[in-house]
């Protein structure tokens, strides 16, 4: 039992679900879709100035957007104490939060992939930097939010006030990533100058804490 | 089997067992009674390795590694510990990977799952997420996941709570062929009626301590 | 130890007196900013102070969780001689140090920590260093709100603004927060295993430390921020009194420590006495 076919085998049954309880799944897209326009309405700007701080704009969006995702990450588990189940069987722990942190990172890129265009629209954006660097960014830059999200989420299980503690825990440390994606945006849309040292930083970002959460996850399961 | 030294366990400035030391053996069936926060499930669970205990030790199967020999432990409760918006088989075969690849082929795995399933009274055809099941239904698919990895040890925390008396008898009846395979269970529940003349023996418990344990006779006492 | 208590409580008293005497009267005024620069031996020595406190409880989360199995025990003793070791060799074998870094200090905060980890592991066992812990990180918290406190009063009068993305008030403002989130975790967790679920929490936390000095200081390069406190030289009677007053500042700090960890552990023997005798009169 490797923790492969246990990521495998976990995320394959959490994309089921959640194709079965597809309420979840309109609820958020239509959230997102709402965070998109309240932004537009509340930061209106000129087209020079609209690059300049788009990139501000949407990555707080997608972390918003992302927030509500990440506290749904163990409900269901939650819901008929399934994690007791995987406490007491041999899987490893890290199979459970790789599937969990990949599945998140499916649905909130799912998310962004909606929230871009219409952005895009609102703002009239177009990158003047090299554009294939705004995927890479993305990628990155989601994966440091899933991956501590995902971490902090199964802390935050164990914690009055569940819901607000997630977010409580996940900003700070989140901070240096934050900045990066930011600027790596701001970067590739004004062309001003190169998004190569940030998206170096989330690289570093990334493994670090990939790391760190793959060694931590199994005390945090454990921990009753 | 399993045996307990000292235990201690404290949330906060309430502590659910004050000192429980005892000893069980293999291949019998244990009932646990006892009030509420007696701490029968606080025992259980610290069994099960899913409590930690503040102060002394759990030897199962002679290792105190408890991670170690989780293969050998089923586990079920009064929630049923199974994704409601799968279907029966889904949850079996799903649970069944956690207890890693064996050498057999995946359509002997999904042959075992069925049998589970055929075992405690149910269909493995039927695909009706497990969310809508009667709680007879869904104890009974609880005590088969249980069963997935073949444990030697099963702990039970109030399985009849809530459910029918046909789903209860066909549980009590599949407890009792379990014990009849050499296995050891441990039951917690109110409701001590149910296993009469299945049981072998009652571990009473008050306040976080064992006071009692009698070996089932004719007429046996209850809590 | 109760009555060497009051004494040290009055030598400290003393001591930071005499410091914030030194800092007011005796350390030659500064020539641009002029007397409002003082402050800067509050906000300096508070920053040192409470790096050091967030450092313990680094150091009292780590042991804590290797301390529960024996060969991540040994594997983290022979890291930190390893960090010892290699940091005062690369002191004096590399031949270009960053601006303004001495091999001496390196080399002296390369054993500094391989000390720290060793003293709290002798002294500090299992529970003791989750209550290290704790006490560290609200004396670290409390330090790290006055440097917070005294940088935009210091800023505002000398430099015309509130706030800057400096190295120090970013790095502290992201310490602060990364350690009041810890507080909270503490406060708010349901668990019986709070302590394995904030040592998770600090070791992420100092995970995030380097990462932050790297986003901060590219950060800077590329948007370039008024500096607040000068970098440089600093004139050696300064440099004097800001020693004296980081050394109260210190003191001060291990007294509070101390009142807050024996409280910390009387409470702990307190709930444990309570758990277990609560029952005793219902037989």
């Amino acid at each position: 039992m490797s923790i492969v076919s246990i990521t495998r085998a976990t995320l394959v049954k959490d994309l089921r679900l959640e194709w079965r309880s597809k309420d979840a799944i309109n609820s958020m897209l239509f959230f997102s879709l709402l965070v998109v326009v309240i932004f537009s309405f509340a930061f209106d700007p000129t087209a020079e100035e609209s690059r300049r701080i788009a990139g501000g704009l949407i990555w707080v969006a997608f972390l918003f957007a992302a927030v509500v995702a990440l506290n749904q990450t163990w409900a269901r588990e939650l819901r008929n104490q399934v994690m007791d189940a995987y406490r007491v069987s041999p899987a490893p722990a890290n199979g459970l939060f790789l599937a969990k942190a990949l599945g998140n990172f499916i649905f909130v890129s799912v998310l962004e992939a909606l929230m871009t265009p219409l952005f895009v629209i609102f703002y009239t954006l177009r990158p003047l930097g090299p554009a294939y660097q705004l995927v890479i960014v993305a990628g990155l830059g989601t994966w440091a939010l899933v991956v501590n999200g995902t971490f902090f989420a199964a802390m935050s299980l164990r914690t009055r006030a569940r819901e607000i503690m997630l977010p409580l825990l996940l900003f700070p440390i989140l901070i240096p990533a934050l900045l990066g994606m930011v600027e790596a945006t701001t970067a590739i849309l004004t062309g001003e100058y190169s998004a190569k040292f940030w998206i170096a930083l989330l690289v570093a970002y990334d493994v670090v804490f990939t790391i760190g959460s793959l060694m931590l996850f199994e005390l945090v399961l454990h921990a009753e | 089997m399993v045996s307990v030294t000292g235990l201690i366990k404290q949330f906060g400035r309430f502590a659910a067992l004050r000192g429980v030391t005892a000893d069980f053996d293999a291949g019998r069936i244990y009932t646990i009674l006892g009030d509420n926060g007696a701490g029968k499930t606080t025992l259980l669970r610290t069994l099960a390795g899913l409590s930690v205990p503040t102060r002394g030790s759990v030897k199962i199967l002679g290792s105190g590694e408890l991670r170690s020999v989780c293969h050998e432990i089923g586990y079920m409760a009064h929630p049923s510990l199974l994704y409601d918006e799968l279907s029966a088989m889904e949850n079996l075969r799903y649970f069944a990977q956690l207890y890693g690849e064996s050498a057999e082929p995946v359509h002997e795995k999904i042959r075992g799952c069925a049998a589970l399933i055929r075992l405690v009274g149910l269909d493995p055809e039927l695909t009706r997420p497990v969310g809508q099941y009667s709680q007879g239904m869904r104890q009974r698919l609880s005590l088969a996941r249980a069963l997935i990895n073949n444990p030697k040890i099963l702990f039970l925390d109030e399985p009849f709570s809530n459910v029918d008396i046909r789903s209860a008898q066909t549980m009590v009846g599949l407890l009792k062929n379990l014990r009849e395979q050499g296995r050891t269970l441990f039951v917690v529940t109110h409701q001590a009626a149910l296993l009469n003349g299945v049981v072998d023996e009652f571990v009473n418990m008050e306040a976080g301590l064992i006071v009692s344990r009698s070996p089932q006779t004719v007429g046996a006492q209850q809590q | 130890m109760k009555r060497i208590f009051p004494i040290l409580a009055l030598l400290t008293g003393a001591f930071l007196s005499y410091a914030l005497y030194l800092a007011l009267e005796v350390a030659p005024t500064e020539q641009t900013m002029g007397d409002v620069q003082r402050i800067f031996y509050y906000h300096v020595p508070s920053a040192w102070t409470a790096f050091l406190l967030f450092f313990i409880n680094l150091v009292a989360s780590v042991l804590y969780l290797v301390r529960r199995i024996p060969s991540a025990d040994r594997i983290a003793n022979w890291v930190v001689i390893a960090i010892g070791g290699v940091t005062c060799i690369a002191a004096f074998m590399v031949k270009q140090l960053p601006q303004g870094v001495e091999p001496s200090s390196v080399a002296t905060t390369g054993i500094g920590i391989a000390a720290i980890y060793f003293l709290i592991r002798r002294y500090f066992s299992g529970d003791a260093a989750d209550a290290l812990a704790v006490v560290s990180a609200e004396v670290g918290v409390v330090f790290c709100t006055v440097v917070l406190v005294t940088g935009p009063l210091w800023a505002r009068p000398v430099w015309g603004i509130w706030w800057t993305w400096d190295m120090r008030l970013t790095s502290t403002l992201i310490l602060w927060l990364i350690y009041v989130s810890y507080l909270f975790l503490r406060r708010f967790s349901s668990s019986s295993q709070t302590a394995v679920l904030a040592a998770a929490l600090a070791i992420f936390g100092a995970l995030d430390v380097p990462l932050v000095y790297f986003s901060i200081w590219f950060f800077r390069t590329q948007h370039p921020q008024p500096v607040i406190g000068g970098g440089g030289s600093i004139d050696p009677r300064m440099l004097h009194v800001l020693l004296i007053n980081w050394l109260a500042f210190l003191c001060f700090a291990g007294l509070l420590c101390w009142s807050r960890y024996r409280l910390e552990i009387v409470r702990r023997q307190v709930e444990e006495a309570q758990a277990l005798k609560s029952l005793e009169s219902v037989r």
